[in-house]
């Protein structure tokens, strides 16, 4: 009864309030936002007198941003598509960034103060080749200054000023990868590679494309890697053997080429050398397996080694700093410290500058580095570099010491999961309670001013900065209500970092050795970041820890690499690098003794490796032998396929916590007709309150809550492509859910001329899915909800009071119960890149859809929109219950976008973590940005709200009080003076 | 009354008479009976007299527990017509209303002896009135259990037992997926 009653209140309060919002001092109390850009590709520095120096860069994250010099601030970023990656950046005309992006067929102009574009052109092209982008100085056709561009096949000149296309010549049909362009005077010459043995340079007019000159030379060996230019006519390339160095001379159309061993330069050469590909004046930079070379060419085309550094090393693009003279910089990385030299090209043996910098370790290696140059008051020349490190973070170095660095690398983060903080320790010492006493009582004063609207603009402001940094929400120690918990993120650089929700500082971070480049693992990616370790009340002395599961290349068939981290510190507690594979990782509902969860790791073999590798953990699984499954969805086949554990596996090395499969079951689909595009399961930590929906007429649904669901979504394969390449009689979309234990179809469904994207969130017994309707021309969401039929008939109230009812006893798949699924469609205005549903801590508070949005927002729809109950007149009965009379399209109440006025730039992800209040969720949703809130899809009912005013409730009583003793006082003088009359 | 006690003494008293005495004994007495009074039918009639007297009282005891029985009727009308007005949907003054007439009929019930000791006599016949009383205030209870259950409050239903059963456990656990990436 007192659960309907709260019920009741809930959906009352539920009502009232349809849309989640904000006021606007309210933003940034509980959620924050952070700009990153990704790791830095190319940068252009922009140091003119006047104005502010600033640098441009693109990422690999298709960002292009011009960076404050000074803080490393943003001035302007914009994000470019997915399939927009930028190929070339320069600075043209002074005035204006030119970006060259998706494959060279699509040129920008921004304008380099605030970031507008200026022009756009396409450059289209048939053949896919190389692209690149070369904006000469000074060369000029009618007054236009040009830049050329190689791209899609062919080479295009176009003009500065507003993006027109001069002239174009089509390389096309000539079967020759262009991989230089060298501008002399008025002849453009275009150098490059037919079959990798044979040169070809075509020489043109600059002022409209005509062809001057054409020559060929064959080479007798095949070569490896880009031609390097490393004087307007001189070349070098490497053999196919990679054991030579060819040295190609062009002079007056000739080409001549030579070619000196690798080992006539250093006798020490181990592994397969590469030639870097920075642009030095007659110089270039080889790296071997445990050196890089650095080695001069000489005029008449000889090679001088002139300096060998250890591996690790960067070296960046020639830099001009007066008429001949030329400096380039190189850095490498030793014993904690970056050593950073600045070398005159033509005078080797006098440093411009050397320096040793103090570093992080855990940022790594340095990727790359780009110098720019500045005159000193004393007119000699200062440096200052730009470093990109291993964790693709961002460093300016000026004058021995980094002037700012930015966590770039979170930018690309691939996989979030939580930890909460440590127990706040006993003891905290009195002097810390008075002062937090005294701050306490001013901060409510403060406030109680505010709520008596008697503060000044003053007070105004000092509130709003008491409630913006409240120390309360970035402790280091776990709260009250749980909204304080690290979120532990692995990026692509192979960093994991740990942010507290409070802030988003990064309270720790580590840059795991085991996902580094070694020689066993040549390109180690982190594929997955588990919980492994969560400690409740008997191994509360335990830190918890996380599992990071990557694998040592991009093929499945590269062996996997395990990482434990623990959660507190961020120290890598083991690291494992077992044979086998990681094709999938599942973890298990099953703990050991230390609260470690069991994990089962399967190969592409079909092995099942059992973590943690203890006899304790094998004993529970063998307990719970039979009842562990397995299931794979193999998407190229249209095969999903059902698996069990059979037995150890059979191999000639006996490993105990190694397990073969059997197989099951297989749901083949027809190929012809249809193809997986996408999958869905549960969350396997989603809490749900109740198994029964009570509808209007105190009639009961039993859901069906299974947490082996799986809901798949197949296309039709001619419709797997993209929106708009098939009409509408082509396209299908044919939904399935599954039973992953035994095989069965709960339910199917076709949805005709319709097709993917499909995105899509299963939770409890309801799926919610998203995809494009041809025929309205409309994306559309459907809603189908699951119900058990063999449960309904469970409908005596005497069976309950008496408790004879077994709807709480284990179920298994096999009794195959009676399902029923209700469902319902409505069109939905945007494209949609995430769907996400809120999770609370009981799963009582009603559930809302996180939306990320084709914005880059994140947008809060009330599941109540999304119900297959919803009818065009709803009863009152109905209407009471908080059914919406149905409408065709779902409303986007522009209130109820959670990230307000942000954008999480590039987003790719969202993730909900209940907190332990019932009524909160924490919001994380991640991409380019980061963006973290806490949203109450039923308001906080279970608290109080942050505005609540404790001096005013306190100021209340205290005059309550001192009411009721003045008017006792009164009150016993008046019997008094009655008494004597 | 002090001052009245302290001038009338008890040796003041000149003469008495005493209607209490009711001897049927002369013999008891200084002063013989007048001729024609017998003392005999005095005492009969007095001895009616108050048997009259104690009628007249029972019957009014009974016919106070009566109305007393029946005065819970009249809070049934009026509960009914409160009810009435407080309409079928839950907040503070249906539930208020509702709780009332269950608290009135339970208090009236517990103290059922309470309310007929005024008409407590060995010659009332008390349990009609009192059966009467119980029968209306079960009735008032019966009236706002009915009407809580009207506010869908009482736990008569299917939905309300299993709205808080947590779903069944799950013999099977089943993992798996597209592989990683």
């Amino acid at each position: 009864m007192a659960i309907r009653v709260f019920l009741i209140v809930l959906l009352f309060l539920s009502f009232t309030n349809l849309t989640y919002s904000l006021y606007e001092d309210q933003v940034g109390l509980m959620d924050w936002h952070q700009k990153y850009i990704g790791k830095v590709k190319h940068a252009v520095f922009h140091t003119q007198k006047t104005g502010r120096k600033r640098v441009l860069v693109s990422t690999e994250e298709n960002v292009v941003a011009s960076l404050d010099l000074r803080h490393g601030e943003i001035f302007w970023r914009h994000v470019l598509g997915t399939n927009d990656v930028i190929d070339g950046l320069d600075i043209a005309l002074g005035k204006y960034v030119i970006t060259l992006s998706s494959d060279g067929s699509i040129l920008r102009a921004w304008n380099l103060p605030d970031g507008q574009m200026v022009w756009e052109s396409s450059l289209p092209g048939s053949k896919a080749s190389k692209s690149i982008l070369h904006i000469p100085k000074n060369l000029k056709a009618d007054k236009d200054d040009l830049i050329l561009v190689y791209g899609k096949g062919s080479l295009n000149a176009v003009s500065g000023v507003d993006g027109e296309v001069l002239w174009k010549k089509d390389f096309a049909g000539e079967s020759i990868e262009v991989s230089h362009i060298i501008q002399s005077s008025d002849v453009i010459y275009v150098a490059g590679f037919a079959d990798s043995s044979k040169i070809s340079v075509y020489g043109l007019n600059a002022k409209n494309g005509e062809l001057l000159e054409n020559n060929h030379a064959a080479l007798p060996f095949g070569t490896f890697g880009e031609l390097l230019a490393v004087s307007g006519d001189m070349f070098v390339v490497l053999d196919e053997m990679r054991s030579k160095i060819v040295i190609v001379h062009l002079k007056n159309g000739e080409i001549s080429y030579n070619q000196k061993h690798i080992s006539d330069l250093t006798k020490d050469l181990a592994g397969q050398p590469v030639i870097l590909p920075s642009r030095l004046p007659g110089m270039f930079a080889l790296n071997t397996n445990s050196y890089v070379l650095l080695i001069k060419v000489t005029n008449q085309g000889e090679l001088v080694l002139v300096d060998k550094v250890n591996n690790g090393a960067a070296v960046s693009d020639s830099l001009s700093i007066s008429e001949d003279e030329h400096a380039f910089a190189f850095v490498h990385y030793g014993d904690n410290k970056i050593h950073l030299s600045v070398k005159n090209v033509n005078d080797w043996n006098h440093d411009l500058l050397k320096e040793s910098i103090v570093i992080d370790h855990q940022r790594g290696k340095i990727d790359k580095i780009f110098v720019n140059n500045y005159v000193r008051t004393d007119r000699s020349h200062g440096f200052r570099a730009l470093m990109v490190m291993e964790d693709h973070s961002l460093l300016l170095v000026q004058q021995g010491e980094i002037v700012w660095s930015r966590e770039d690398g979170l930018a690309s983060v691939v996989d979030v999961t939580t930890s909460e903080l440590p127990v706040q320790k006993e003891g905290v010492s009195v002097a810390k309670v008075e002062q937090n006493l005294f701050e306490w009582l001013k901060g409510h004063m403060l406030k109680l001013k505010g709520t008596l609207m008697i503060a000044s603009p003053d007070d105004l402001a000092a509130i709003q900065a008491l409630r913006l940094r409240s120390s309360e929400k970035s402790k280091m120690t776990r709260d009250h209500n749980g909204f304080r918990k690290l979120l532990i993120v692995l990026t692509r650089a192979g960093k994991v970092f740990a942010l507290h929700t409070g802030d988003g500082r990064v309270v720790w971070s580590i840059l795991l050795p085991s996902l580094r480049k070694s020689e066993a693992c040549e390109n180690p990616v982190g594929l997955h970041i588990y919980q492994w370790q969560v400690p409740h009340h008997h191994a509360l002395d335990e830190n918890p820890s996380v599992l990071v599961v990557g694998q040592c290349g991009p093929s499945l068939s590269t062996p996997a690499v395990l990482s434990f981290i623990d959660a507190y510190t961020g120290m890598e507690l083991k690291s494992l690098s077992p044979a086998h594979t990681a094709a999938q990782v599942i973890p298990l509902p099953y703990t050991d003794s230390t609260e470690q969860r069991l994990h089962l790791i399967i190969d592409d073999k079909q092995h099942a490796y059992l973590y943690p590798r203890t006899p304790e953990a094998i004993d529970i699984l063998k307990h719970e032998f039979s009842n562990v499954y397995w299931y794979s969805v193999d998407a190229d086949n249209g095969v999903i396929r059902g698996h069990a554990l059979k037995s150890n596996c059979i191999q000639e090395a006996v490993d105990e916590y190694c397990f073969d499969f059997r197989d099951l079951w297989s749901v083949v689909f027809p190929s012809e007709s249809e193809k997986i595009i996408a999958t869905m399961t549960r969350k396997s930590n989603e809490v749900v309150h109740t198994q029964a929906k009570v509808m209007t007429d105190y009639d009961v649904m039993y859901k069906y809550i299974s947490k082996n669901l799986l809901f798949v979504a197949n296309a039709a394969p001619k419709a797997a492509g993209e929106i708009g390449t098939v009409i509408p009689e082509e396209a299908w979309l044919v939904i399935y859910i599954l039973d992953t234990v035994t095989g069965r179809i709960l339910h199917r469904m076709t949805h005709h001329g319709c097709q993917g994207p499909v995105h899509a969130v299963f939770s409890e017994n309801w799926v919610v899915y998203h995809y494009f309707n041809l025929r309205a021309h409309r994306y559309e969401m459907s809603v189908v909800e699951i119900y058990d039929q063999s449960r309904a008939d469970n409908k005596d109230v005497w069976r309950f009071v008496l408790g004879k009812h077994n709807l709480t006893s284990p179920v298994s798949s096999y009794s195959r119960p009676e399902v029923i699924a209700k469902s319902q469609s409505y069109f939905f205005t945007h494209s949609v890149k995430a769907i996400e549903v809120t999770s609370t801590a009981k799963g009582i508070t009603s559930k809302q859809l996180l939306i990320g949005t084709i914005g880059d927002q994140v947008l809060a729809l009330d599941k109540r929109f999304l119900d297959p109950r919803r009818t065009v007149n709803p009863s009152q009965a109905e209407k009471e219950d908080g059914i919406i009379p149905l409408t065709d399209s779902l409303p986007i109440i522009s209130q109820s976008y959670i990230t307000h006025a942000l954008k999480v730039e590039g987003l790719r992800g969202i993730v909900t973590v209940p907190a332990k209040l019932e009524s909160t969720s924490l919001v994380f949703a991640y991409g380019v940005d980061l963006f973290f809130t806490q949203i109450a899809p039923s308001r906080t009912y279970d608290s109080l709200t942050e505005d609540f005013s404790y001096a005013l409730l306190l100021l209340t009583i205290v005059a309550l009080v001192a009411a009721i003793f003045v008017t006792w006082v009164l009150s016993e003088r008046k019997d008094l003076q009655d008494k004597w009359r | 009354m002090d001052k009245g006690k302290g001038v009338m003494g008890s040796n003041a008293r000149r003469w008495a008479v005493d209607f209490s005495d009711n001897s049927t004994s002369p013999s008891s007495r200084d002063v013989p009976d007048p001729p024609g009074f017998s003392r005999a039918s005095i005492d009969q009639d007095d001895s009616t007299l108050s048997r009259q007297k104690k009628d007249a009282e029972s019957n009014w005891k009974s016919q106070k527990a009566w109305e007393v029985a029946q005065a819970p009727f009249k809070n049934l009308l009026m509960m009914g017509f409160m009810m009435w007005m407080a309409g079928s949907t839950v907040h503070l003054f249906s539930i208020g209303i509702t709780f009332s007439a269950l608290w009135q009929p339970i208090s009236a019930l517990q103290s059922v002896g309470k309310i007929f000791e005024p008409y407590k006599d060995s010659r009332v016949e008390l349990l009609g009135p009192k059966l009467l009383f119980i029968a209306l205030n079960l009735g008032g209870l019966a009236l706002g259990v009915w009407k809580l259950n009207a506010l869908g409050l009482l736990p008569t239903h299917t939905s309300d037992w299993v709205s808080s059963l947590p779903p069944a456990q799950e013999v099977e656990y089943s993992g798996g997926g597209l592989n990683l990436r």
